[in-house]
């Protein structure tokens, strides 16, 4: 599979008064061509600063200390303003949480959707407006037509998501960014968004990387996942691997806390403690302290990552030959069963998957 | 639209009639006479006088006589200034004053929203700091100190304009206009900053940066429109500020405008002028809160479209 963009070793700091934070450690990940990517992991793990910096929005007190994002030959990172500017909304866009601060109040929403066209392209005015229009009919504006003139305000929450949708493909962008596009919405308005974005993957063939901190909206959009906790990727597979057959405990927490049909709905589970403070991250793992499967050497070193099958790895010392057998939680073990099972009946492509316990150690 | 106007247009006549009957009884209440030399006048003399200035009828006769004139465009005859009709005292001195005061509120708003934009943009560099630090002086310095400091040092010293008098046209306009045109751009300064500076933290500003505009292209398309609209709402407040700061200006200058007059005719008791002054005050102003909302209306489709349209 072609790889569109991919990102090295990014370490990322914010200066603060009280310190440098240490926002994203030593990310790698890569997104391929046509696929759709779903980072998720809780409030602070460092999602939306690390898509930030693919699209070169970082804050003002943001310090790339090392790394590299490749997009299609260049290091998006070494990128002047102006080169960056012009791969902004054109070839890598980007729809954000709030639909309801997303658009500018005082612009009409047909020069909103326009204005990627006149910035990047050479089309006239005239024909910039008709694609708007086209564009805005595309993700669902219902008499679009007729509503070109209209401003932010006349819109209902999920409208305007569908606008800042239109305003993010109006130029056929090669990767889309999403950072939690439906977090802001009611449930049934999620579900047609993300209905609506993968309906556009289609028609416009690009690739998605999609941010959230809901596993249950991941299952139905994403083709891999990035499992994010404290600045770091710690697991990451294709969505049948991280669903059944996930090996970090911090994933086992994260889909635990998730409501399924099967789990009390009274009683759901939360991961206990919080994340670290990232002034200081601990030089082990860093979820050890909220792990009740931690070792001694947790607290040590740093995991590296365990392959477990060419497209399922997984930072966490429980995969080591060395490390004594444990069971996950029971739910876990459950989906494992279910990943077996699927995989024996060849539901799930899985050539090189190899059984529990044959991992190997995957130098870094 | 045009039924929130004429509603507006019906609640200033309102206030005007409030503000004349008010202005009306307050003078009446004033203590003092319009006559000069008081103290030497029989009481025959001034039975003469008051009947010839119709101060020798009941206070509500006097006040009908009052209202009725004014809706015939009289306002009464100066007790001072030989006796002219207090019309056309305003009228013949009008000019001068509306110039001034048009030519300061725009220099005053466009450079304070220039410099405020310009100190959010580069906010916590020395830019700002500096912007600041004017704001903070054009704000508390009274606009008679500059007009003095402008008059000594560019009129008097360097010579480069006429020191005072209503006579070399617009260079005459010039300092008066810079003096006062300072407070209104310090609060449109430090205003703008302020706004300015919310409006570069919120998302659809991201938003623009995301589709690819420039810094400088998402401040002209999306920023400044956004950080005006509040700020078109102080310049009604402002324009009051500069109305009785030209009294003083206007003085020092000896420019013949109506803040000069003013001026003259409290220290005179020269109560149809005071009242006819007063008038005019409150209905420019009156007028400018109007302009201003109207403006606001224009710029900001919250508002233009309510009512008209609901939200669907
Ligand atoms: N400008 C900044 N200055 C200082 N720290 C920052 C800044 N921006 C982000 N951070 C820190 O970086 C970490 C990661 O933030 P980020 O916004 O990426 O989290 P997130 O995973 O997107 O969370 P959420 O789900 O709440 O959006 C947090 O600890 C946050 O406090
Ligand atoms: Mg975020």
């Amino acid at each position: 599979m072609e790889k569109i963009l991919e990102v090295k070793d990014l370490q990322i700091d914010f200066d603060t008064f009280a310190g440098s934070v240490k926002a994203i450690r030593n990310v790698d990940f890569h997104l391929n061509k046509g696929e759709t990517l779903a980072i998720v992991g809780e409030s602070g793990s460092g999602k939306s600063v690390t898509v930030r910096s693919i699209m070169g929005l970082l804050a003002n007190n943001a310090q790339v200390t090392s790394g590299s994002i490749d997009f299609k030959g260049r290091d998006i990172l070494k990128l002047s303003n102006r080169e960056i500017e012009k791969i902004r909304g054109n070839d890598i866009s980007m729809i954000f949480q709030d639909p309801m601060t997303s658009l500018d109040p005082t612009m009409p929403i047909g020069k909103q959707v326009a204005e990627p066209l006149l910035i990047h392209g050479s089309m006239s005015k005239k024909k910039a407006m008709a694609r708007a229009e086209e564009v805005l009919e595309l993700v669902g504006i219902t008499n679009a037509k007729n509503r070109m003139k209209d401003y932010p305000h006349q819109f209902s929450g999920g409208q305007r998501q569908r606008i800042v949708i239109a305003i993010a493909i109006v130029n056929y962008p090669e990767i889309l960014i999403a950072d939690e596009p439906t977090t802001a919405l009611d449930v049934t308005i999620q579900a047609q968004i993300i209905d609506l974005m993968k309906e556009l993957q289609n028609k416009i063939e690009t690739s998605i990387i999609f941010i959230t901190h809901d596993l249950g909206v991941v299952a139905g959009i994403a083709d891999r996942v990035a499992v994010m906790y404290a600045g770091k990727i710690i697991e990451y597979g294709s969505v049948d691997e991280i669903f059944y057959n996930p090996q970090h405990p911090y994933t086992w927490g994260l889909l635990n806390s998730m409501p399924t049909l099967d789990t009390d709905s009274d009683r759901l589970y939360a991961i206990p403690g919080t994340p670290p403070n990232l002034l200081n991250p601990p030089k082990g793992d860093a979820f050890a302290p909220r792990n009740p499967y931690a070792m001694a050497i947790d607290y040590e070193a740093m995991p590296p990552f365990f392959k477990i099958s060419d497209t399922h790895y997984a930072a966490t010392w429980l995969l080591h030959p060395d490390a004594p057998k444990t069971e996950p939680p029971v739910a876990i073990k459950k989906r494992q069963a279910e990943f077996q099972r699927l995989v024996a009946e060849g539901k799930i492509n899985q050539p090189e998957y190899e059984e529990e316990g044959g991992v190997k150690d995957d130098a870094e | 639209m045009r039924k929130y106007i004429f509603k507006r247009i019906m609640y200033m006549i309102l206030t005007l009639f409030i503000i004349a009957t008010a202005t009306f009884f307050l003078m009446k209440l004033m203590p003092g006479s319009p006559y000069a030399n008081q103290a030497k006048m029989t009481a025959d003399q001034r039975a003469i006088m008051d009947a010839q200035y119709g101060l020798n009828k009941p206070v509500y006769q006097q006040y009908f006589i009052y209202l009725i004139g004014i809706l015939h465009g009289d306002f009464g005859t100066s007790f001072q200034f030989n006796n002219q009709p207090v019309s056309f005292l305003i009228s013949s001195r009008i000019g001068p004053s509306m110039q001034i005061g048009a030519q300061a509120i725009i220099l005053g708003t466009v450079l304070g929203i220039l410099l405020g934009a310009i100190a959010a943009i580069r906010k916590n560099t020395w830019v700002d700091t500096l912007a600041t630090f004017f704001a903070i002086l054009g704000r508390s310095i009274p606009n008679f100190v500059f007009a003095v400091l402008l008059q000594f040092y560019l009129a008097f010293k360097l010579k480069i304009f006429p020191i005072a008098l209503w006579d070399e046209g617009f260079r005459s306009s010039i300092l008066p206009t810079i003096a006062l045109s300072m407070a209104p751009l310090a609060t449109t300064a430090r205003f703008m900053r302020t706004e300015m500076v919310d409006v570069l933290n919120s998302d659809y500003i991201e938003l623009a940066r995301a589709k690819g505009n420039t810094p400088w292209q998402t401040v002209a398309k999306h920023a400044l429109r956004n950080s005006l609209i509040p700020v078109i709402t102080i310049i009604g407040p402002m324009a009051v500020d500069l109305m009785v700061g030209s009294m003083v200006v206007e003085n020092i200058f000896s420019i013949p405008g109506i803040g000069d007059q003013f001026v003259k005719s409290i220290t005179t008791n020269d109560y149809p002028t005071i009242m006819g002054l007063t008038l005019l005050y409150s209905f420019m102003l009156v007028v400018v809160i109007l302009i201003v909302d109207i403006l606001y209306g224009f710029i900001d489709p919250r508002i233009r479209l309510s009512g008209n349209e609901g939200s669907n």
